[in-house]
């Protein structure tokens, strides 16, 4: 293990700016945030943060056990275990890596395991490509894992923070997964603020795992086998604790702005330009981008539209989503992923916003969904006007396609 | 509406990768410096990259965040202020995993905008290696061997800070060299490295490159096909068997050309090609048998001409060919074409045998990479006193 070198950085009392990508922003969190264990197994593009973890520890600025499994499997399985026993942890993958990891990340949430985790969002193969399709970490939206999108390196720190706070909570004890999309977020360097150490330290209390942790001295057993008269009520507890999440969320975030000076406003979804929109575009990560250029442009020419870029998918604010989507005359929702054999075929957050608008108060506006981007595929400010115009054209009672597909060559 | 800045830089994958990496977030942490957000990274289907592929990285600076955002997001900006090419052959155009076809050096630079070469060449040698453009731009060169390194190891033999120095006299309003002296002083704690971009800014210079000049060639390129046009399953057909060749003069068939990837054809990866000389060749076939790509065509005559359309310029072949400078490796900058040298040889041996001396005397190897122990010691003085000397 590398010798622990005392250094100034422990004792930080200034924040600093680095050039760095999203995936190092929160290698940057995990130092910060004293993590004891992180696993790792290479997997682009996730493995920026591998990487610079392993810098950061090799250089005794990190203080923590860093152990490369030989898959996935292994890598979230000794995390879950750490965590059992008290340790702070940090994991990640992307792609069919974290696929490969499936069986721990289903069990992780069922024992009420904190782990932090980040998804460098990567299309599933087949075939091999590295760009940015958002089903790997939606795989799990099941199973009672947290899951975030960001769509900048500042925001990756931040949320890797707010993460901890959050799952490490008694009330919760719930895993969270940071996506960031992979490339523009993860192999894109820019410039982020690194806060003190001594405002982390106040932001974020240590770990303490209470009357779940592992140890001689709490004789307790985790993990037993199960019949029929316990599954329910097990899962119903599960079913409370993310009932939990909204509030400590909340909670959460209004501490961070007193803290760190840096407000995210509704930390559930931001609402770009739509206090006098006509539609909304939504969408999750970093197409977030090229959505406020476009809009920008388009309100230039006269079209009143906004965007509504969701942050956090689990829990899904339906209550407050549905309120402020029904101000519109009609909602394009962009994937970023797919979802073969769903209702009108249409990706996963296009079915999860038609669902939240289900119990809407007042009349049922339409719900578009448009799959773009996949594989990578840049969102573009055509792609984006087409998109546009066809709600517009939906908003004025023209029946359009429930499911389009935007960007493609046919 | 504010200022968008973005800057390339085109390298040889690996070889090149910190360098590269180095002047994108010089230009970035500069221009911070100056005020003005920016982001700093490679393109991303580059990756992973691999020895002497051509490789880009990018800066992209805004005058402040909202207009920044225009440039984010992106795999590669829709034209440049500046492009540099780190390594002189590259000027040549380049073949990347990101891209399909033959990409000119000069593809995305703007109107009037300034192409940075490191070189010892001349910029007509230059001029007449880069494809032709609709407008002007400038071509300006820094002088020096181009810095190639290992994986690991990077020489530090100042050509980063030049070449940043250099787009501080090109483009002020991205980053003054005040600016740019902080930032290296920061980065590297060096203040000869400091003096190194001083004197860049100081010894600029740059030449016009008009509409008529360069390459007239046509980069090849080819469409992508529609979703319903492709065959299901991701199943890829396989190379077709090859053919014979025809001997100039006698229009006899014989000998055999593989067919080859007609979609990547791998050659503007090559820093050097194999010169042969055919006379002395005593056909033992190690250089055809050897060459990792199956690079070498065997002619009606039974000789072995090295394919320039598909040579990488690896040199295993110069290193088994067992018969004395019978195959030599030359520099890339000293070639204009990919004709085929058994070719040349068949029509005029003694023209051939003229023409492959010079080639031989008047150009250097180039050597990749970190070689052998020492090997930096050497080559890190004779640059640093170029950065001093001009």
């Amino acid at each position: 293990m590398a010798q622990m070198v005392e250094t100034l950085e422990q004792h930080r009392k200034t924040d600093e700016t680095a050039l760095i990508t999203g995936s190092e922003a929160i290698a940057v969190a995990c130092k910060l945030a004293d993590v004891d264990v992180i696993t790792a197994y290479p997997i682009r593009p996730y493995d920026t943060v591998m990487q610079y973890v392993s810098k950061l520890v090799s250089h005794g600025e990190m203080d923590c056990e860093y152990i490369v499994a030989e898959g996935e499997h292994s890598q979230f399985e000794i995390v879950k275990h750490a965590s059992a026993v008290g340790a702070r942890v940090f994991c990640g993958s992307s792609g069919v890596g974290w696929m490969y990891a499936m069986e721990a990340l289903t069990v992780t949430p069922a024992l009420r395991i904190p782990m932090v985790a980040m998804v460098g969002n990567r299309a599933l193969d087949d075939p091999g490509a590295f760009g940015t399709e958002h089903n790997d970490a939606l795989a799990v939206r099941d199973l009672g894992w947290m899951l975030t999108w960001v769509d900048n390196a500042q925001e990756a720190l931040d949320t890797a923070l707010i993460a901890y706070r959050v799952a490490e909570d008694r009330r919760i004890f719930l895993p969270c997964a940071i996506s960031c999309d992979g490339a523009f977020l993860t192999h894109s360097q820019a410039l982020v603020n690194i806060p003190s150490r001594e405002k982390v330290n106040e932001f974020l209390p240590r770990y303490n795992r209470a009357d779940l942790l592992l140890h001689p001295d709490n004789p307790i057993t985790v993990a037993p086998q199960a019949n029929e008269d316990w599954v329910m009520e097990i899962r119903r507890q599960n079913y409370a604790a993310m009932e939990r999440t909204t509030a400590v969320i909340k909670e959460a975030y209004a501490d961070f702005e007193r803290i760190f000076g840096r407000s995210y406003g509704n930390p559930f979804f931001e609402e770009y330009m739509t206090e006098d929109a006509d539609i909304v575009l939504m969408g999750m990560g970093t197409l977030s981008i090229p959505m406020k250029v476009a809009i920008r442009e388009m309100r230039k020419a006269g079209k009143k539209v906004g965007f509504v870029r969701l942050r956090w998918f689990r829990p899904f604010p339906a209550e407050a989503l549905a309120k402020s989507l029904s101000r519109f005359k009609a909602v394009g929702v962009v994937d970023r992923d797919y979802s073969f054999g769903s209702p009108y075929m249409s990706g996963v957050v296009t079915t999860e916003v038609r669902t939240a608008m289900y119990a809407a108060p007042g009349p049922k506006i339409p719900v578009l969904g448009f799959i773009c981007g996949l594989g990578g595929r840049e969102v573009t400010l055509p792609d984006i006007t087409r998109m546009t115009d066809s709600v517009y054209a939906a908003a004025a009672g023209k029946t359009q396609p429930l499911t389009q597909w935007v960007g493609l060559r046919e | 509406m504010g200022r968008l800045f973005a800057v390339e830089i085109i390298y040889r994958g690996i070889f090149q990768k910190t360098l590269a990496k180095n002047v994108s977030r010089g230009i970035v942490l500069a221009a911070h410096q100056s005020g003005k957000p920016g982001i700093s990274f490679g393109r991303y289907s580059d990756s992973p990259e691999r020895n002497g592929i051509p490789a880009k990285s990018f800066a992209i600076v805004g005058s402040d965040q909202e207009t920044l955002e225009q440039g984010m997001a992106k795999y590669e900006p829709t034209e440049v202020d500046i492009t540099i090419s780190v390594d002189d052959t590259l000027c040549k155009g380049v073949e990347s995993w990101a891209w399909y076809g033959l990409q000119p050096v000069n593809k995305l630079l703007k109107k009037d905008g300034t192409l940075i070469v490191t070189s010892k060449e001349t910029p007509d040698a230059l001029v007449s290696m880069a494809h032709r453009k609709d407008y002007p731009y400038q071509l300006s060169i820094v002088k020096g061997t181009p810095s190639f390194s290992g994986l690991w190891v990077y020489k530090d033999d100042h050509t980063d800070v030049r070449v940043l120095g250099t787009i501080a006299r090109i483009l002020p309003d991205l980053f003054t060299l005040d600016a740019l002296k902080k930032v290296i002083f920061a980065e590297w704690h060096d203040s000869v490295k400091v003096a190194s971009a001083e004197r860049a800014y100081e010894r600029f210079d740059s030449v016009t490159v008009r509409p008529n000049q360069g390459n007239p060639e046509t980069p090849y390129k080819f469409d992508l096909p529609k979703w319903h046009e492709m065959g299901e399953g991701i199943a890829i057909p396989c190379i077709p068997t090859g053919k014979q060749i025809e001997e100039p003069g006698t229009h006899v068939m014989g000998g055999y050309r593989p067919d080859r990837n007609p979609t990547f054809k791998k050659f503007s990866t090559r820093t050097m090609r194999p010169v042969v000389n055919f006379d002395t060749c005593i056909k033992c076939t190690l250089c055809w048998l050897q060459c990792p790509d199956t690079c070498f065509d065997v002619t009606p005559d039974g000789l072995y001409d090295a394919n320039m359309q598909a040579c990488c310029g690896c040199g295993v072949c110069e290193a088994v060919c067992p018969v004395p400078n019978c195959v030599t490796m030359v520099n890339e900058a000293a070639f204009r074409d990919n004709s085929s040298q058994w070719e040349a040889w068949k029509k005029d041996k003694t023209g051939y045998n003229t023409w492959l001396q010079e080639k031989i005397a008047s150009r250097p190897e180039r050597s990749h990479g970190f070689r052998y122990r020492g090997q930096y010691k050497e080559q890190v003085p004779e640059m640093l006193e170029i950065a001093k000397q001009g």
